[in-house]
Protein backbone atom coordinates (compact mmCIF):
# COMPACT_ATOMS: atom_id res chain seq x y z
CA UNK A 1 0.00 0.00 0.00
CA UNK A 2 1.18 3.51 -1.11
CA UNK A 3 2.14 5.88 1.99
CA UNK A 4 0.27 8.60 0.03
CA UNK A 5 -2.84 6.23 0.79
CA UNK A 6 -2.74 6.34 4.48
CA UNK A 7 -2.60 10.28 4.61
CA UNK A 8 -5.69 12.32 5.97
CA UNK A 9 -7.25 14.81 3.29
CA UNK A 10 -5.85 17.46 4.55
CA UNK A 11 -2.53 16.72 4.34
CA UNK A 12 -2.56 14.98 0.61
CA UNK A 13 -4.15 18.73 -0.12
CA UNK A 14 -1.14 20.27 1.38
CA UNK A 15 1.25 18.06 -0.17
CA UNK A 16 -0.21 18.97 -3.54
CA UNK A 17 -0.55 22.51 -2.85
CA UNK A 18 3.06 22.43 -1.50
CA UNK A 19 4.27 20.88 -4.92
CA UNK A 20 5.89 17.88 -3.04
CA UNK A 21 3.24 14.96 -4.93
CA UNK A 22 1.36 15.75 -8.21
CA UNK A 23 -2.68 14.97 -7.70
CA UNK A 24 -2.02 12.51 -10.82
CA UNK A 25 0.38 10.37 -8.51
CA UNK A 26 -2.15 10.70 -5.43
CA UNK A 27 -5.15 9.84 -7.61
CA UNK A 28 -2.78 6.71 -9.33
CA UNK A 29 -2.44 5.23 -5.76
CA UNK A 30 -5.47 5.60 -4.88
CA UNK A 31 -6.65 3.77 -8.39
CA UNK A 32 -4.20 1.41 -7.56
CA UNK A 33 -5.30 0.36 -4.12
CA UNK A 34 -8.54 0.09 -5.56
CA UNK A 35 -7.51 -2.40 -7.78
CA UNK A 36 -5.41 -4.48 -5.55
CA UNK A 37 -8.20 -4.52 -2.33
CA UNK A 38 -11.93 -3.69 -3.73
CA UNK A 39 -12.23 -7.38 -5.14
CA UNK A 40 -12.49 -8.37 -1.70
CA UNK A 41 -14.01 -5.31 -0.55
CA UNK A 42 -16.61 -4.34 -3.15
CA UNK A 43 -17.40 -0.91 -2.11
CA UNK A 44 -17.10 0.73 -5.66
CA UNK A 45 -19.74 -0.05 -8.65
CA UNK A 46 -18.11 1.85 -10.97
CA UNK A 47 -14.26 3.32 -10.92
CA UNK A 48 -13.95 5.80 -13.47
CA UNK A 49 -10.27 6.12 -13.78
CA UNK A 50 -10.21 8.44 -16.99
CA UNK A 51 -12.22 10.90 -15.18
CA UNK A 52 -9.99 10.72 -11.86
CA UNK A 53 -6.84 10.95 -13.87
CA UNK A 54 -7.92 13.85 -16.24
CA UNK A 55 -8.93 15.60 -13.38
CA UNK A 56 -6.34 15.27 -11.22
CA UNK A 57 -4.02 16.82 -14.47
CA UNK A 58 -6.73 19.62 -13.99
CA UNK A 59 -5.43 20.19 -10.60
CA UNK A 60 -1.86 19.75 -11.54
CA UNK A 61 -1.96 22.32 -14.60
CA UNK A 62 -4.00 25.12 -12.13
CA UNK A 63 -1.10 24.65 -9.86
CA UNK A 64 1.44 24.75 -12.57
CA UNK A 65 0.25 28.01 -13.53
CA UNK A 66 0.18 29.77 -10.11
CA UNK A 67 -4.13 29.38 -9.88
CA UNK A 68 -5.31 29.52 -6.16
CA UNK A 69 -6.43 26.08 -5.01
CA UNK A 70 -9.44 25.31 -3.12
CA UNK A 71 -8.69 23.65 0.05
CA UNK A 72 -9.27 20.18 -1.14
CA UNK A 73 -8.02 20.46 -4.34
CA UNK A 74 -6.07 17.05 -6.10
CA UNK A 75 -7.80 15.13 -2.86
CA UNK A 76 -9.51 11.90 -4.20
CA UNK A 77 -13.02 11.03 -3.63
CA UNK A 78 -15.59 8.55 -3.87
CA UNK A 79 -19.80 9.29 -4.06
CA UNK A 80 -22.22 7.31 -3.30
CA UNK A 81 -23.80 5.73 -6.04
CA UNK A 82 -27.27 7.78 -5.37
CA UNK A 83 -25.73 10.92 -6.64
CA UNK A 84 -26.49 11.93 -10.29
CA UNK A 85 -22.37 12.46 -12.09
CA UNK A 86 -22.77 13.39 -15.79
CA UNK A 87 -21.92 10.93 -17.86
CA UNK A 88 -21.02 8.74 -15.13
CA UNK A 89 -22.67 5.34 -14.38
CA UNK A 90 -25.50 6.31 -12.01
CA UNK A 91 -27.51 3.30 -10.70
CA UNK A 92 -28.78 3.90 -6.62
CA UNK A 93 -27.89 -0.15 -6.71
CA UNK A 94 -30.73 -0.82 -8.32
CA UNK A 95 -31.58 -3.12 -12.20
CA UNK A 96 -33.87 -0.52 -12.71
CA UNK A 97 -31.16 1.98 -13.47
CA UNK A 98 -28.23 -0.15 -14.78
CA UNK A 99 -26.56 1.74 -17.14
CA UNK A 100 -27.93 4.90 -16.62
CA UNK A 101 -25.72 7.70 -17.43
CA UNK A 102 -27.75 11.22 -15.87
CA UNK A 103 -27.39 14.53 -18.10
CA UNK A 104 -26.29 16.19 -15.40
CA UNK A 105 -24.43 16.78 -11.91
CA UNK A 106 -25.75 16.82 -8.82
CA UNK A 107 -25.00 20.61 -6.78
CA UNK A 108 -22.97 18.97 -4.54
CA UNK A 109 -21.25 16.75 -7.36
CA UNK A 110 -20.66 20.07 -9.32
CA UNK A 111 -18.77 21.74 -6.13
CA UNK A 112 -17.06 18.84 -5.61
CA UNK A 113 -16.00 19.54 -8.82
CA UNK A 114 -15.20 23.45 -8.32
CA UNK A 115 -13.44 22.40 -5.46
CA UNK A 116 -11.19 20.06 -7.77
CA UNK A 117 -11.52 16.83 -5.80
CA UNK A 118 -11.12 14.27 -7.98
CA UNK A 119 -13.54 11.82 -7.89
CA UNK A 120 -12.39 8.64 -8.30
CA UNK A 121 -15.94 6.52 -8.80
CA UNK A 122 -19.54 5.51 -7.31
CA UNK A 123 -19.78 3.14 -4.31
CA UNK A 124 -22.25 0.86 -3.83
CA UNK A 125 -25.26 1.17 -1.18
CA UNK A 126 -28.50 -0.56 -0.63
CA UNK A 127 -31.02 -0.33 -3.53
CA UNK A 128 -32.19 3.41 -3.21
CA UNK A 129 -30.65 3.65 -0.14
CA UNK A 130 -33.30 1.63 1.65
CA UNK A 131 -31.17 -1.28 4.00
CA UNK A 132 -28.96 -1.18 7.12
CA UNK A 133 -26.11 -3.24 5.68
CA UNK A 134 -25.47 -2.94 1.87
CA UNK A 135 -26.74 -6.68 1.60
CA UNK A 136 -29.64 -5.25 -0.89
CA UNK A 137 -27.44 -4.14 -3.30
CA UNK A 138 -28.69 -5.26 -6.69
CA UNK A 139 -25.12 -5.90 -7.35
CA UNK A 140 -23.89 -8.17 -4.25
CA UNK A 141 -22.88 -6.87 -0.96
CA UNK A 142 -20.11 -4.66 0.45
CA UNK A 143 -17.14 -6.46 2.70
CA UNK A 144 -16.31 -4.77 6.08
CA UNK A 145 -12.73 -4.09 6.00
CA UNK A 146 -12.61 -5.42 9.84
CA UNK A 147 -13.84 -8.98 9.05
CA UNK A 148 -15.09 -9.55 5.72
CA UNK A 149 -17.15 -11.40 6.58
CA UNK A 150 -19.40 -8.75 8.00
CA UNK A 151 -21.59 -5.99 7.43
CA UNK A 152 -20.62 -2.53 6.82
CA UNK A 153 -23.51 -0.58 7.60
CA UNK A 154 -26.03 0.91 5.20
CA UNK A 155 -27.75 2.30 3.54
CA UNK A 156 -24.22 3.64 2.40
CA UNK A 157 -21.73 0.84 3.49
CA UNK A 158 -19.61 1.22 0.26
CA UNK A 159 -18.55 4.55 0.98
CA UNK A 160 -17.61 3.81 4.29
CA UNK A 161 -15.79 0.56 3.52
CA UNK A 162 -13.65 2.95 1.20
CA UNK A 163 -13.16 4.92 3.45
CA UNK A 164 -11.85 2.31 6.08
CA UNK A 165 -9.77 0.15 3.52
CA UNK A 166 -7.69 3.04 2.28
CA UNK A 167 -9.43 3.46 -1.18
CA UNK A 168 -10.20 6.87 -0.80
CA UNK A 169 -9.61 9.42 1.75
CA UNK A 170 -12.78 10.96 1.66
CA UNK A 171 -16.85 9.72 0.48
CA UNK A 172 -19.90 11.36 0.25
CA UNK A 173 -22.96 9.35 1.86
CA UNK A 174 -26.41 10.42 2.15
CA UNK A 175 -28.76 10.14 5.14
CA UNK A 176 -32.10 9.61 5.68
CA UNK A 177 -32.41 7.33 9.11
CA UNK A 178 -28.87 7.32 9.59
CA UNK A 179 -26.94 6.12 6.46
CA UNK A 180 -24.07 7.58 6.96
CA UNK A 181 -23.72 7.03 10.91
CA UNK A 182 -24.28 3.91 10.91
CA UNK A 183 -22.18 2.90 8.41
CA UNK A 184 -18.81 4.93 10.21
CA UNK A 185 -19.58 3.71 13.34
CA UNK A 186 -19.23 -0.47 12.64
CA UNK A 187 -16.33 0.36 10.01
CA UNK A 188 -14.46 2.91 12.25
CA UNK A 189 -15.39 6.26 10.33
CA UNK A 190 -17.07 9.16 11.02
CA UNK A 191 -20.09 9.75 9.04
CA UNK A 192 -22.02 13.54 9.91
CA UNK A 193 -24.82 14.01 8.53
CA UNK A 194 -25.59 17.99 8.27
CA UNK A 195 -28.90 19.67 9.08
CA UNK A 196 -31.53 18.81 6.70
CA UNK A 197 -31.48 21.41 3.89
CA UNK A 198 -27.92 22.42 5.01
CA UNK A 199 -27.25 20.51 2.05
CA UNK A 200 -28.94 20.77 -1.45
CA UNK A 201 -30.47 17.51 -2.33
CA UNK A 202 -30.58 18.39 -6.16
CA UNK A 203 -29.93 15.43 -8.55
CA UNK A 204 -29.83 13.06 -5.07
CA UNK A 205 -32.38 10.21 -6.47
CA UNK A 206 -34.65 10.53 -3.94
CA UNK A 207 -36.00 7.97 -1.01
CA UNK A 208 -37.75 9.86 1.38
CA UNK A 209 -37.72 13.59 0.61
CA UNK A 210 -38.04 14.90 3.85
CA UNK A 211 -35.57 13.26 5.48
CA UNK A 212 -33.15 12.57 2.93
CA UNK A 213 -29.77 14.73 3.69
CA UNK A 214 -26.54 14.12 2.06
CA UNK A 215 -23.29 14.47 3.78
CA UNK A 216 -18.96 13.71 4.51
CA UNK A 217 -17.80 10.49 5.39
CA UNK A 218 -13.84 10.71 6.24
CA UNK A 219 -11.25 8.70 8.47
CA UNK A 220 -10.88 12.22 10.80
CA UNK A 221 -13.12 14.52 12.31
CA UNK A 222 -11.36 17.37 10.68
CA UNK A 223 -11.51 15.82 7.50
CA UNK A 224 -15.23 15.51 7.41
CA UNK A 225 -15.43 19.20 8.43
CA UNK A 226 -13.56 19.97 5.43
CA UNK A 227 -15.12 18.23 3.17
CA UNK A 228 -18.60 19.18 4.98
CA UNK A 229 -17.56 23.28 4.21
CA UNK A 230 -17.00 22.24 0.32
CA UNK A 231 -20.94 20.58 -0.05
CA UNK A 232 -22.97 22.95 2.17
CA UNK A 233 -24.84 25.80 1.77
CA UNK A 234 -28.11 27.26 -0.02
CA UNK A 235 -28.94 25.74 -3.36
CA UNK A 236 -31.96 27.84 -5.18
CA UNK A 237 -32.77 24.49 -6.82
CA UNK A 238 -33.65 22.85 -4.02
CA UNK A 239 -36.87 24.08 -2.27
CA UNK A 240 -35.80 22.87 0.91
CA UNK A 241 -32.44 24.81 1.15
CA UNK A 242 -32.10 26.82 4.01
CA UNK A 243 -30.72 30.16 2.62
CA UNK A 244 -28.45 30.75 5.48
CA UNK A 245 -24.93 30.62 6.29
CA UNK A 246 -23.18 27.07 7.05
CA UNK A 247 -21.37 27.86 10.66
CA UNK A 248 -17.83 27.23 10.54
CA UNK A 249 -17.06 23.55 11.19
CA UNK A 250 -13.46 23.47 10.47
CA UNK A 251 -12.83 25.86 13.16
CA UNK A 252 -15.06 23.97 14.83
CA UNK A 253 -13.06 20.67 14.87
CA UNK A 254 -10.07 22.60 15.26
CA UNK A 255 -10.81 24.01 18.30
CA UNK A 256 -12.55 20.38 19.40
CA UNK A 257 -8.69 18.90 18.84
CA UNK A 258 -7.25 21.08 21.65
CA UNK A 259 -9.26 18.44 23.55
CA UNK A 260 -10.34 21.57 26.02
CA UNK A 261 -14.50 21.11 26.06
CA UNK A 262 -14.75 23.30 29.09
CA UNK A 263 -18.07 25.10 29.06
CA UNK A 264 -19.77 22.44 27.47
CA UNK A 265 -23.20 21.08 28.40
CA UNK A 266 -23.98 17.16 27.13
CA UNK A 267 -27.02 15.44 27.55
CA UNK A 268 -27.13 11.39 27.46
CA UNK A 269 -30.72 10.74 26.41
CA UNK A 270 -32.28 9.07 29.64
CA UNK A 271 -34.33 6.11 27.06
CA UNK A 272 -31.32 5.66 25.24
CA UNK A 273 -30.44 3.30 28.36
CA UNK A 274 -29.07 -0.15 26.77
CA UNK A 275 -32.21 -1.65 26.19
CA UNK A 276 -31.34 -3.69 22.95
CA UNK A 277 -27.83 -2.57 22.50
CA UNK A 278 -24.73 -5.24 22.85
CA UNK A 279 -23.37 -4.61 26.52
CA UNK A 280 -19.94 -4.09 24.71
CA UNK A 281 -21.33 -1.25 22.57
CA UNK A 282 -22.43 0.18 26.02
CA UNK A 283 -19.21 -0.23 28.11
CA UNK A 284 -17.28 1.56 24.46
CA UNK A 285 -20.00 4.19 25.50
CA UNK A 286 -19.75 5.34 29.02
CA UNK A 287 -16.04 4.87 28.38
CA UNK A 288 -16.35 7.93 26.28
CA UNK A 289 -18.64 9.64 28.29
CA UNK A 290 -15.86 9.28 31.00
CA UNK A 291 -13.49 10.42 28.66
CA UNK A 292 -15.48 13.94 27.68
CA UNK A 293 -15.92 14.51 31.09
CA UNK A 294 -12.12 14.60 32.07
CA UNK A 295 -12.70 17.33 28.74
CA UNK A 296 -14.37 19.54 30.86
CA UNK A 297 -18.03 18.78 29.81
CA UNK A 298 -20.54 19.00 32.22
CA UNK A 299 -22.68 15.74 31.58
CA UNK A 300 -26.54 15.63 32.48
CA UNK A 301 -28.94 13.09 31.58
CA UNK A 302 -32.29 14.28 29.72
CA UNK A 303 -35.19 12.47 29.02
CA UNK A 304 -36.85 12.50 25.41
CA UNK A 305 -40.03 10.13 26.45
CA UNK A 306 -40.95 10.43 22.40
CA UNK A 307 -38.02 8.78 21.09
CA UNK A 308 -38.93 5.12 22.07
CA UNK A 309 -41.97 6.22 18.83
CA UNK A 310 -39.18 7.17 16.62
CA UNK A 311 -38.53 3.74 14.84
CA UNK A 312 -42.36 2.96 14.00
CA UNK A 313 -42.98 6.69 12.93
CA UNK A 314 -39.96 6.50 10.45
CA UNK A 315 -41.07 3.16 9.04
CA UNK A 316 -44.47 4.82 7.77
CA UNK A 317 -43.50 7.63 6.60
CA UNK A 318 -40.23 6.85 4.68
CA UNK A 319 -41.89 3.98 2.63
CA UNK A 320 -44.99 6.60 2.00
CA UNK A 321 -42.50 8.82 0.56
CA UNK A 322 -40.51 6.08 -1.15
CA UNK A 323 -43.28 4.87 -2.96
CA UNK A 324 -44.30 8.19 -4.58
CA UNK A 325 -40.86 9.18 -5.15
CA UNK A 326 -40.36 5.85 -6.76
CA UNK A 327 -43.76 6.04 -9.04
CA UNK A 328 -41.23 7.52 -11.64
CA UNK A 329 -39.11 4.51 -12.38
CA UNK A 330 -41.84 3.25 -14.77
CA UNK A 331 -39.58 2.56 -17.85
CA UNK A 332 -40.56 5.00 -19.96
CA UNK A 333 -38.02 7.76 -19.57
CA UNK A 334 -35.14 6.34 -18.31
CA UNK A 335 -33.77 3.04 -17.22
CA UNK A 336 -35.08 -0.49 -17.58
CA UNK A 337 -38.29 -1.42 -19.84
CA UNK A 338 -39.72 -4.74 -19.48
CA UNK A 339 -42.55 -6.23 -21.34
CA UNK A 340 -42.36 -4.25 -24.29
CA UNK A 341 -43.37 -7.18 -27.07
CA UNK A 342 -46.51 -5.18 -28.24
CA UNK A 343 -48.21 -7.74 -26.35
CA UNK A 344 -48.12 -6.13 -23.55
CA UNK A 345 -50.48 -2.51 -22.19
CA UNK A 346 -48.77 0.40 -20.99
CA UNK A 347 -49.51 -0.50 -17.28
CA UNK A 348 -48.29 -3.66 -17.90
CA UNK A 349 -44.95 -2.87 -19.16
CA UNK A 350 -44.89 -0.40 -16.07
CA UNK A 351 -45.57 -3.38 -13.72
CA UNK A 352 -43.08 -5.87 -15.31
CA UNK A 353 -40.91 -3.53 -15.40
CA UNK A 354 -40.87 -2.98 -11.60
CA UNK A 355 -40.93 -6.11 -10.65
CA UNK A 356 -38.08 -7.27 -12.75
CA UNK A 357 -36.17 -3.80 -11.66
CA UNK A 358 -36.53 -3.45 -8.06
CA UNK A 359 -35.50 -5.96 -5.52
CA UNK A 360 -37.41 -7.66 -2.19
CA UNK A 361 -36.30 -4.63 0.04
CA UNK A 362 -37.71 -1.56 -2.27
CA UNK A 363 -40.94 -3.65 -3.23
CA UNK A 364 -41.44 -4.21 0.55
CA UNK A 365 -41.34 -0.89 1.34
CA UNK A 366 -43.70 0.54 -1.90
CA UNK A 367 -46.07 -1.58 -0.99
CA UNK A 368 -45.76 -0.91 2.68
CA UNK A 369 -45.71 2.95 2.02
CA UNK A 370 -48.85 2.21 -0.62
CA UNK A 371 -50.84 0.91 2.56
CA UNK A 372 -49.67 3.53 5.23
CA UNK A 373 -50.92 6.27 2.54
CA UNK A 374 -54.46 4.82 1.47
CA UNK A 375 -57.39 6.26 2.77
CA UNK A 376 -58.54 3.46 5.06
CA UNK A 377 -55.27 3.59 7.40
CA UNK A 378 -53.97 7.43 6.29
CA UNK A 379 -54.57 8.39 9.98
CA UNK A 380 -54.01 5.49 11.88
CA UNK A 381 -50.55 5.33 10.45
CA UNK A 382 -49.15 8.10 8.33
CA UNK A 383 -51.50 11.16 9.87
CA UNK A 384 -50.32 9.37 13.33
CA UNK A 385 -46.61 9.25 12.71
CA UNK A 386 -46.21 13.32 11.38
CA UNK A 387 -48.06 14.03 14.63
CA UNK A 388 -45.19 11.95 16.29
CA UNK A 389 -42.63 13.57 14.36
CA UNK A 390 -43.78 16.90 16.30
CA UNK A 391 -43.52 15.50 19.37
CA UNK A 392 -39.76 14.37 18.73
CA UNK A 393 -39.20 17.86 17.35
CA UNK A 394 -40.47 19.22 20.86
CA UNK A 395 -38.50 17.02 22.67
CA UNK A 396 -35.46 18.35 20.93
CA UNK A 397 -35.83 21.71 21.02
CA UNK A 398 -36.68 21.01 24.80
CA UNK A 399 -33.43 19.35 25.67
CA UNK A 400 -31.52 21.98 23.59
CA UNK A 401 -33.03 24.62 25.75
CA UNK A 402 -31.17 22.40 28.94
CA UNK A 403 -27.59 21.58 26.83
CA UNK A 404 -25.51 21.84 24.02
CA UNK A 405 -25.99 18.48 22.09
CA UNK A 406 -26.80 15.25 23.31
CA UNK A 407 -24.92 12.36 22.89
CA UNK A 408 -25.87 8.28 21.95
CA UNK A 409 -24.14 5.45 20.62
CA UNK A 410 -24.70 5.17 17.17
CA UNK A 411 -25.58 1.67 16.27
CA UNK A 412 -27.17 -0.96 19.02
CA UNK A 413 -24.64 -3.40 17.66
CA UNK A 414 -21.29 -4.08 16.37
CA UNK A 415 -21.32 -5.43 12.51
CA UNK A 416 -23.16 -8.34 12.43
CA UNK A 417 -22.27 -11.54 9.89
CA UNK A 418 -24.23 -11.47 6.40
CA UNK A 419 -27.28 -13.06 6.42
CA UNK A 420 -28.14 -12.43 10.22
CA UNK A 421 -30.89 -10.11 9.86
CA UNK A 422 -32.04 -10.30 6.12
CA UNK A 423 -35.25 -13.03 7.46
CA UNK A 424 -36.44 -10.28 9.94
CA UNK A 425 -37.01 -6.73 8.26
CA UNK A 426 -37.77 -5.39 11.55
CA UNK A 427 -34.88 -6.69 13.56
CA UNK A 428 -32.52 -5.00 10.35
CA UNK A 429 -34.46 -2.30 11.26
CA UNK A 430 -33.49 -1.90 14.72
CA UNK A 431 -29.98 -1.17 13.24
CA UNK A 432 -31.41 2.81 13.11
CA UNK A 433 -32.88 2.54 16.66
CA UNK A 434 -30.39 5.13 17.67
CA UNK A 435 -29.69 7.47 14.32
CA UNK A 436 -33.40 7.88 13.44
CA UNK A 437 -34.71 10.95 15.74
CA UNK A 438 -32.67 13.22 14.23
CA UNK A 439 -33.77 12.60 11.00
CA UNK A 440 -36.93 12.79 12.10
CA UNK A 441 -36.43 16.72 13.54
CA UNK A 442 -33.89 17.67 11.01
CA UNK A 443 -30.80 18.21 13.09
CA UNK A 444 -27.13 17.14 12.14
CA UNK A 445 -25.33 14.50 14.03
CA UNK A 446 -22.26 12.77 13.54
CA UNK A 447 -20.69 9.18 14.31
CA UNK A 448 -17.13 9.12 15.88
CA UNK A 449 -15.15 6.21 16.70
CA UNK A 450 -14.76 5.76 20.19
CA UNK A 451 -13.87 2.21 21.22
CA UNK A 452 -13.56 -1.75 19.90
CA UNK A 453 -15.94 -4.44 21.44
CA UNK A 454 -15.11 -7.60 20.63
CA UNK A 455 -12.18 -6.43 18.00
CA UNK A 456 -14.89 -4.24 16.22
CA UNK A 457 -15.18 -0.95 16.13
CA UNK A 458 -18.11 1.18 18.12
CA UNK A 459 -19.21 4.74 17.35
CA UNK A 460 -19.92 7.83 19.25
CA UNK A 461 -23.00 10.05 17.89
CA UNK A 462 -23.46 13.54 18.54
CA UNK A 463 -26.76 15.59 18.24
CA UNK A 464 -26.67 19.00 18.03
CA UNK A 465 -29.99 21.65 17.19
CA UNK A 466 -30.55 22.87 13.64
CA UNK A 467 -27.82 24.61 11.83
CA UNK A 468 -25.90 24.52 14.62
CA UNK A 469 -23.45 21.56 12.98
CA UNK A 470 -20.25 23.22 14.38
CA UNK A 471 -21.54 21.93 17.87
CA UNK A 472 -21.05 18.86 16.95
CA UNK A 473 -17.70 18.75 15.50
CA UNK A 474 -16.16 20.10 18.15
CA UNK A 475 -17.13 17.83 20.65
CA UNK A 476 -16.26 14.99 18.15
CA UNK A 477 -12.96 16.35 17.50
CA UNK A 478 -12.41 16.64 21.46
CA UNK A 479 -13.08 12.98 21.66
CA UNK A 480 -11.48 11.92 18.52
CA UNK A 481 -7.83 13.51 20.38
CA UNK A 482 -8.17 10.96 23.36
CA UNK A 483 -9.51 7.94 21.34
CA UNK A 484 -7.73 8.15 18.45
CA UNK A 485 -7.93 7.29 14.53
CA UNK A 486 -9.03 3.41 14.50
CA UNK A 487 -6.79 1.35 12.77
CA UNK A 488 -8.78 -1.34 10.96
CA UNK A 489 -6.65 -4.81 10.43
CA UNK A 490 -4.43 -5.12 7.02
CA UNK A 491 -6.43 -6.54 3.80
CA UNK B 1 -55.64 -11.25 14.09
CA UNK B 2 -53.04 -10.45 11.12
CA UNK B 3 -52.53 -6.56 10.46
CA UNK B 4 -52.69 -7.29 6.51
CA UNK B 5 -53.86 -10.44 4.59
CA UNK B 6 -52.39 -12.01 1.34
CA UNK B 7 -55.33 -10.49 -0.65
CA UNK B 8 -54.69 -6.83 0.86
CA UNK B 9 -50.80 -7.34 -0.38
CA UNK B 10 -51.64 -8.09 -3.43
CA UNK B 11 -54.07 -5.27 -4.12
CA UNK B 12 -51.41 -3.19 -2.69
CA UNK B 13 -48.77 -4.49 -5.30
CA UNK B 14 -51.29 -3.88 -8.47
CA UNK B 15 -52.04 0.13 -7.15
CA UNK B 16 -48.13 0.54 -7.13
CA UNK B 17 -47.78 -1.35 -10.35
CA UNK B 18 -45.77 -3.89 -9.48
CA UNK B 19 -46.16 -7.79 -10.40
CA UNK B 20 -45.44 -9.85 -7.42
CA UNK B 21 -44.67 -13.66 -7.85
CA UNK B 22 -47.11 -16.00 -5.88
CA UNK B 23 -43.87 -16.67 -3.61
CA UNK B 24 -43.16 -12.81 -3.29
CA UNK B 25 -46.70 -12.41 -1.98
CA UNK B 26 -46.48 -15.16 0.63
CA UNK B 27 -43.00 -13.57 1.57
CA UNK B 28 -44.29 -10.35 1.77
CA UNK B 29 -47.80 -10.93 3.42
CA UNK B 30 -45.76 -12.08 6.63
CA UNK B 31 -43.02 -9.80 6.43
CA UNK B 32 -45.40 -6.81 6.18
CA UNK B 33 -47.85 -8.40 9.17
CA UNK B 34 -44.62 -8.03 11.35
CA UNK B 35 -43.59 -4.32 10.71
CA UNK B 36 -47.24 -3.36 11.05
CA UNK B 37 -48.09 -4.73 14.14
CA UNK B 38 -44.33 -3.44 15.61
CA UNK B 39 -45.18 -0.04 14.01
CA UNK B 40 -48.67 0.40 15.23
CA UNK B 41 -47.34 1.46 18.76
CA UNK B 42 -47.48 5.04 17.44
CA UNK B 43 -51.12 4.55 17.84
CA UNK B 44 -50.24 4.62 22.45
CA UNK B 45 -49.41 8.53 21.60
CA UNK B 46 -52.70 10.47 22.37
CA UNK B 47 -52.13 13.04 19.82
CA UNK B 48 -55.64 14.45 18.64
CA UNK B 49 -54.42 18.22 19.81
CA UNK B 50 -51.03 17.63 17.92
CA UNK B 51 -50.49 19.54 14.76
CA UNK B 52 -48.61 17.07 12.54
CA UNK B 53 -45.08 18.01 10.91
CA UNK B 54 -44.50 16.95 6.95
CA UNK B 55 -40.94 18.67 6.78
CA UNK B 56 -38.22 20.24 9.64
CA UNK B 57 -37.81 22.97 7.57
CA UNK B 58 -40.84 25.44 6.32
CA UNK B 59 -41.56 25.00 3.03
CA UNK B 60 -41.82 27.81 0.44
CA UNK B 61 -42.06 28.06 -3.01
CA UNK B 62 -38.79 28.41 -5.42
CA UNK B 63 -38.68 31.16 -7.83
CA UNK B 64 -36.03 32.56 -10.21
CA UNK B 65 -36.52 35.75 -12.47
CA UNK B 66 -38.04 34.63 -15.92
CA UNK B 67 -34.90 34.56 -17.75
CA UNK B 68 -34.24 32.24 -20.14
CA UNK B 69 -31.03 29.76 -19.08
CA UNK B 70 -29.68 26.87 -20.69
CA UNK B 71 -31.06 23.24 -20.16
CA UNK B 72 -30.91 20.05 -21.28
CA UNK B 73 -30.78 19.56 -24.76
CA UNK B 74 -33.41 17.34 -26.68
CA UNK B 75 -30.55 14.85 -27.46
CA UNK B 76 -29.27 14.47 -23.53
CA UNK B 77 -33.10 14.72 -22.50
CA UNK B 78 -33.63 11.64 -24.53
CA UNK B 79 -30.22 9.82 -23.74
CA UNK B 80 -31.42 7.66 -20.84
CA UNK B 81 -34.61 7.05 -22.60
CA UNK B 82 -35.36 3.15 -23.05
CA UNK B 83 -36.67 3.78 -26.48
CA UNK B 84 -37.56 7.16 -28.39
CA UNK B 85 -38.41 7.80 -32.15
CA UNK B 86 -38.56 11.44 -33.67
CA UNK B 87 -37.14 13.05 -30.55
CA UNK B 88 -39.53 12.24 -28.28
CA UNK B 89 -39.69 9.13 -25.86
CA UNK B 90 -41.46 6.14 -27.21
CA UNK B 91 -44.19 4.43 -25.00
CA UNK B 92 -45.83 1.04 -25.59
CA UNK B 93 -49.84 1.00 -26.59
CA UNK B 94 -51.87 2.99 -24.25
CA UNK B 95 -55.17 1.51 -25.49
CA UNK B 96 -56.09 -2.41 -25.62
CA UNK B 97 -56.76 -2.94 -29.11
CA UNK B 98 -60.82 -3.53 -28.19
CA UNK B 99 -60.85 -0.34 -27.32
Amino acid sequence: MSDLTKLTAAELAATIASGDVSAVEVAQAHLDRIAAVDERVHAFLHVDTEGALAAARDVDAKRAAGEELGPLAGVPIAVKDVLATKGVPTTAASKILEGWRPPYDATIVERLRAAGTVMLGKTNMDEFAMGSSTEYSAYGPTNNPWDLGRIPGGSGGGSAAAIAAYEAPLAIGTDTGGSIRQPGAVTGTVGAKPTYGGTSRYGLIAFSSSLDTPGPCARTVHDAALLHSVIAGHDPRDSTSIPQAVPDVVAAARLGATGDLTGVKIGLVTEFNGEGAEPGVMAAYRDSIEALTKLGAEVVEISCPHFQYALPAYYLIAPSEASSNLARFDGVRFGLRTGDDGRHSLEEVMSLTREAGFGPEVKRRIILGTYALSSGYYDAYYGQAQKVRTLITRDFTSAFEQVDVLVSPTTPFVAFPFGSRTGDPYQMYLADLFTIPTNLYGGPAISVPCGLSEGLPVGLQIMAPTMADDRMYRVAAALESTVGVLTPPAL
Amino acid sequence: MAAISREEVAHLARLSRLAVTEQELDTFAGQLDVILQSVARIGEVAATDIPPTSHSVPLTNVFRDDVVVPGLTQEAALSGAPDAEDGRFRVPRILDEEA
